[in-house]
């Protein structure tokens, strides 16, 4: 839980300069994380300039912007993927539950087990249906065997899967569909217990039924986790999102309910990319 | 070929310019209907009741049109707001084509004999009414606000005039019974012609919408708190 004081430390410490207040997109409700004026480099390229936002807990956050506009990247930021990438570099301040988590000392396999990512092709390990789901708790130290025999039938009814494999689990995941596979990935990250699922065009690989049942799931977990979706396809974000980001140039323009940023939004450039008119 | 967003546009103007011809034929539906009654023609009158098949038309075919836009272009921000407000406004444009069928029904069912008195509040109301429908059609045209706001300030006007007639048809109809019938009939145009100018303000209304993305009640009498004059204690 996120304390008034951890989320607005410029209000506690007068020293603490606070960015202009239109650039704090803040939604009534619980924060479960927040960026501010983070900039991410890579090497010499700025991929993202001052983002400010901050993310209601249990709420699905869609980010949408024209390809390149930083969206992947700062979603990348939120559970340090980009660590991963040489030549990524960032300023600025990520919290998760008011904590720094890029504070030294923090621990980045535990963070990435509390905020999970979901990837733009469904990705599952070369091994069985069971093993995949296992694999994340394993990794944990979880050997019990009932126990894992929960933890992969809960994260697969969780993932609304169960009924489909209940009888295949010992079969390689690869026979599965593409939107099977996407909710078994999905499944796979839910097995380590995240607060936060992070969703990188999590339908981009998959027709249109798969695409509205990854949506239809989105919307039943939003019950116990908190979303960030990139998505391409707007109306997949003004479907599914209680709030939306639009980025472009690596800058976040606008930020706000969902039903705003379509129906009627503030900025000239949201208001084109929203229309078509570009992007 | 065309580019989508280009087509899309071309389909946004052309929705635009439907609604205007709409909206400029029950115009002169209404015109024409106030005329019928002052003149006392039947002819005006009946080519009012039949042009109303061709409003309801209108209406059908820019609705099926917006429907279309929808399903198709899944229109946002200002192009929705847009699609959204002629769905709305074409209702309102044809309870006008109505409301001037029945003005002219009441024409041919007053003509042929004298008016009791000369006609000349309810004409003017008339005028109004007929103003009031023109400026909203083109504060849609032109964005405008300041015509929204102009004309839903004239809805005031024609209230008190609708008050004052209904003052002045009762006391007639107390001391002269004989004039009842077409009294009556009178103090329906005039409440007709009422709503004609309530219809324009919530095309008014819509057009604010359109401009500012907010949605708001601007005319007094939209207000939950508006009180009518015979309601309101201590006036």
């Amino acid at each position: 839980m996120l304390s008034e004081e951890a989320a607005r430390p410029w209000e506690q410490d007068e020293r603490a300069v606070p960015p202009p207040a239109e650039l704090i997109a803040r939604p009534p409700g619980e924060i479960r994380m927040e960026a501010r004026d983070l900039d991410m480099y890579y090497g010499d390229f700025q991929a993202l300039k001052g983002v400010n936002i901050a993310v209601p807990a249990q709420q699905i956050t869609a980010l949408i912007g024209p390809s390149g506009c930083g969206k992947s990247s700062f979603l990348r930021c939120l559970n340090r993927m980009n660590d991963t990438m040489e030549g990524t570099r960032i300023e600025g301040l990520v919290q998760l539950d008011g904590e720094d988590i890029y504070a030294k000392g923090v621990d980045v396999v535990e963070l990435r087990k509390r905020v999970g990512m979901v990837f733009q092709t469904p990705n599952p390990f070369p091994m069985s249906i069971y093993d995949n789901i296992a694999y994340g708790p394993r990794l944990h130290g979880h050997t019990d065997r009932e126990g894992l025999d929960e933890v992969v039938e809960q994260s697969l009814r969780q993932a609304a899967l169960w009924d489909e494999v209940k009888d295949k689990l010992r079969q390689s995941a690869f026979g599965l569909s593409g939107g099977q596979q996407q909710r078994l990935c999905i499944a796979r990250v839910l097995a380590v217990a995240p607060e936060v699922l992070l969703m990188d065009e999590p339908c981009r690989a998959l027709d249109p039924t798969a695409t509205f049942r990854i949506e239809e799931l989105m919307l039943e977990l939003m019950a116990n986790y908190t979303i960030v979706i990139v998505t391409h396809n707007m109306y997949q974000a003004s479907r599914v999102s209680q709030h939306t980001g639009f980025f472009m140039l690596g800058e976040m323009i606008e930020f706000g309910p969902t039903v705003d940023i379509f129906e009627n939004p503030r900025d000239r450039r949201t208001d084109d990319y929203v229309r078509g008119r570009f992007g | 070929m065309l580019r989508s967003r280009q087509a899309f546009d071309e389909q946004l103007t052309q929705l635009h310019q439907r609604l205007l011809q709409m909206g400029s034929f029950v115009e002169a539906m209404l015109e024409k209907s106030m005329r019928s009654l002052t003149q006392q023609d039947v002819n005006l009158a009946r080519e009012v009741i039949c042009a109303d098949d061709i409003a309801d038309e209108m209406d059908l075919d820019i609705e099926m049109h917006c429907m279309r836009l929808l399903a198709l272009q899944q229109p946002m921000s200002k192009d929705l707001r847009l699609i959204g407000t002629v769905m709305k406004v074409i209702a309102d444009v044809e309870r006008i084509g109505d409301y001037s069928v029945d003005i002219a029904r009441t024409a041919i069912k007053l003509a042929g004999r004298e008016y009791f008195k000369p006609l000349v509040d309810i004409p003017h109301m008339g005028e109004i009414v007929c103003a009031m429908l023109r400026r909203a059609l083109e504060a849609l045209v032109a964005n405008d606000l300041e015509i929204v706001t102009e004309v839903i300030e004239r809805d005031d006007e024609v209230d008190k005039m609708w008050y004052d007639l209904l003052d002045e048809l009762e006391v007639i109809m107390q001391e002269r019974p004989e004039t009842v019938p077409q009294a009556v009939s009178l103090l329906l145009v005039a409440r007709y012609l009422e709503r004609v100018a309530d219809h324009t303000v919530n095309v008014a209304e819509r057009v604010a919408y359109m401009v500012t993305g907010e949605f708001k009640a601007l005319a007094p009498t939209h207000r939950s708190d508006y009180q009518l004059p015979d309601e309101n204690p201590t006036g």
